[in-house]
């Protein structure tokens, strides 16, 4: 095994015009690991991708992939890896063979190889029955398979998978997680990003928690959940209170309020100093709250939390 | 990081001329199998250049005098018309590659600009050869008599395959600059008009004064005036070396400026 680390990128940064998307990205993975950049929307995940895939360049900051350097030695870096983006790469017109050989030409594969490589791909990811039929009359989940199968046809060093299940029903995601847990075993090192916690959770070594351009928490998903805001405090209010006041007040450290129950939730560590201090501030008078109960955070509230939508015990946390 | 440097040292190699050469390859194939199932664009690249030939000779063919009999006067210019429009179907399936996913697999895959764009060409190419031979063969059958020896229809072909692939690459370049495949279909159209000012359906001096100067010095006109002077023996005079000339500028100016917009567009 390389004893580099399969990617390593030291403070990237893109802007789009005024727009700052990446406010220093640092990154290391090792190799033959599945590494999660977990974040919402917008959160800079797939500009991460795209720069280390020598697709784009970054404005600041350096990377290697593979041992090469993103910008200097972009064709090596080509060479050792595979790209599945967040939009299907594979044309509708074609079948699934015919897209999955075509590939295989590309990469330079002879033709006894290609039809063979084509189809153990069709049989491994479960399209030998679609593999004769046009792409276009395939499922979503189908399509993502096939997007997938399309960037193995030559094993990759290191492989890019951008939002693999977005837009998948819960069938389909649970396909698709079975197959990327078996491309661990092959040594190929996985790159993914996800804006589900439990995507992250299920399959990944390490998670990077990206909000806003900016890692805002990294380490094992063991480490994350135990570190961060893994208790949720459930406050009732006195039927005298307006519930929306005291939320407002709080602004986005609520994880949850339900008006109608008069219910406000907040993260906390669980440690006693935390939470008498947070019902202390929330209600100095001793009048605003009514009972209070701690919960085990689910992950949604874990999430939440990280991505700074709702505020951690802390404002950001390196493990 | 002391085993980094080490690596640091490997040279970038430049992608091989096979290498280039075999993607071209599997690209020209990728894009014919594309248009042959895209119904819209064989029914536009092949019926349309036929349906507009029998509109021409028998709908308008009879008002209009050239000397000739009028297919044989027309197919030339219905020739260029289709070429047009073949071409302008290049910037729209150029586009649509452009902006969806695909092209940042290709490149992530290391394949160029240049053989990616050799695809469509190719494929234009090729559609519009085969509805040319579709033309030709209509047109025999409603009467059109090309008085022209082997080396004639030679020299005919290829300089229509080389206006072909000049537009295509033209039209290529205008799908690299499209922001959509739709955008990219509406600046083709362009490329579609500039046969009708020109010699290409009725002779120049018949048009109004203002627009002569124009349609005798486009390009359009050089082209068919060699056209029909090989079909048809009409004098060519320096038709053919300014039809040659303004094929060659548009091929290697629309090189140039595709790869300047690829990497532009890629960046
Ligand atoms: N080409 C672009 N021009 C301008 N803004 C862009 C461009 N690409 C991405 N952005 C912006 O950068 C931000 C991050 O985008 P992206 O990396 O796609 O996020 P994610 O993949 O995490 O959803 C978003 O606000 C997006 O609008
Ligand atoms: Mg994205």
């Amino acid at each position: 095994m390389p004893p580099y680390p399969a990617i390593e990128a030291i403070d990237l940064r893109k802007s789009y015009g005024e727009l700052l998307v990446l406010a220093g990205v640092s990154l290391t993975v090792p190799p033959g690991t599945v590494y999660a950049l977990l974040g919402p929307n917008g959160a800079g995940k797939t500009t991460t991708v795209r720069i280390l895939a020598t697709l784009l360049r970054p404005d600041g900051g350096r990377a290697r992939v593979a041992g090469h350097d993103i910008v200097a030695q972009r064709r090596l870096v080509r060479r050792a890896i595979s790209l599945t983006g967040q939009f299907a790469a594979i044309d509708e017109l074609q079948t699934g063979a015919e897209n999955l050989r075509m590939m295989g030409r590309l990469r330079g594969l002879s033709g006894k190889d290609v039809r063979r490589r084509a189809d153990a791909l069709l049989q491994q990811f479960d399209l030998v029955d679609a593999g004769n039929r046009r792409v276009g009359t395939y499922s979503g989940g189908m399509r993502r398979r096939l997007d997938l199968a399309a960037s193995l046809v030559v094993p990759p060093r290191v492989l890019f998978l951008d939002e693999p299940t977005t837009g998948l029903d819960p069938r389909s995601r649970l396909e698709m997680w079975k197959v990327v847990k078996t491309l661990v075993g092959s040594g190929v090192t996985v790159l993914l990003t996800t804006q589900y916690l439990e995507e992250a959770d299920q399959l990944s070594d390490r998670i990077a928690v990206l909000d806003g351009g900016r890692v805002t928490a990294e380490g094992t998903p063991a480490e994350l959940k135990r570190s961060l805001a893994d208790q949720r405090l459930d406050l009732t209010l006195a039927s005298d209170v307006d519930p929306s006041t005291v939320a407002a007040r709080l602004g986005d450290r609520v994880l949850q309020s339900d008006p109608t129950q008069r219910l406000i939730s907040l993260a906390t560590d669980g440690e006693a100093t935390h939470i008498r201090n947070l019902l202390d501030e929330i209600d100095p008078t001793r009048t605003t709250i009514e009972r209070f109960a701690l919960r085990s955070a689910s992950l949604d509230d874990v999430y939440l939390s990280l991505t700074g939508h709702a505020a951690a015990p802390q404002e950001s946390t390196r493990v | 990081m002391s085993e980094l440097v080490l690596h640091n040292r490997e040279r970038t190699t430049e992608v091989s001329a096979p290498a280039a050469l075999r993607n071209a390859g599997v690209m020209i194939g990728r894009c014919l199998r594309l248009s042959r199932r895209d119904i819209d664009t064989m029914m536009t690249s092949i019926m349309l250049p036929v349906i507009l030939m029998l509109l021409f000779v028998y709908l308008f063919g009879g008002a209009i005098q050239t000397g000739t009999k009028y297919v044989t006067y027309v197919v030339p210019g219905v020739l260029l018309l289709c070429a047009g429009f073949g071409a302008s179907l290049t910037a729209t399936s150029v586009s649509r590659d452009m902006t969806n996913g695909i092209i940042d697999r290709f490149r992530s895959m290391d394949i160029g600009g240049a053989s990616l764009l050799a695809g469509h060409v190719a494929a234009s190419a090729l559609r519009n050869l085969v509805s040319s031979a579709l033309v030709f063969g209509v047109a025999f059958l409603i009467g059109f008599r090309p008085n022209a020896g082997a080396l004639d229809w030679l020299a005919a072909v290829a300089l229509l395959a080389l206006f072909i692939v000049a537009i295509s690459w033209f039209s290529a370049s205008i799908g690299l600059l499209a922001r959509s495949p739709e955008a990219a279909s509406g600046f083709g159209f362009l490329v579609m008009f500039l046969p009708y000012p020109s010699s290409a359906f009725v002779p120049v001096n018949t048009m109004p004064g203002w627009i002569q100067p124009f349609a005798r010095h486009q390009p359009v006109t050089p082209v068919i005036e060699t056209l029909r002077g090989l079909l048809l023996g009409t004098p060519i005079g320096n038709s053919g070396w300014l039809a040659i000339a303004w094929c060659v500028a548009i091929l290697a100016g629309s090189i140039i400026l595709s790869s300047v917009l690829f990497r532009l567009r890629t960046r």
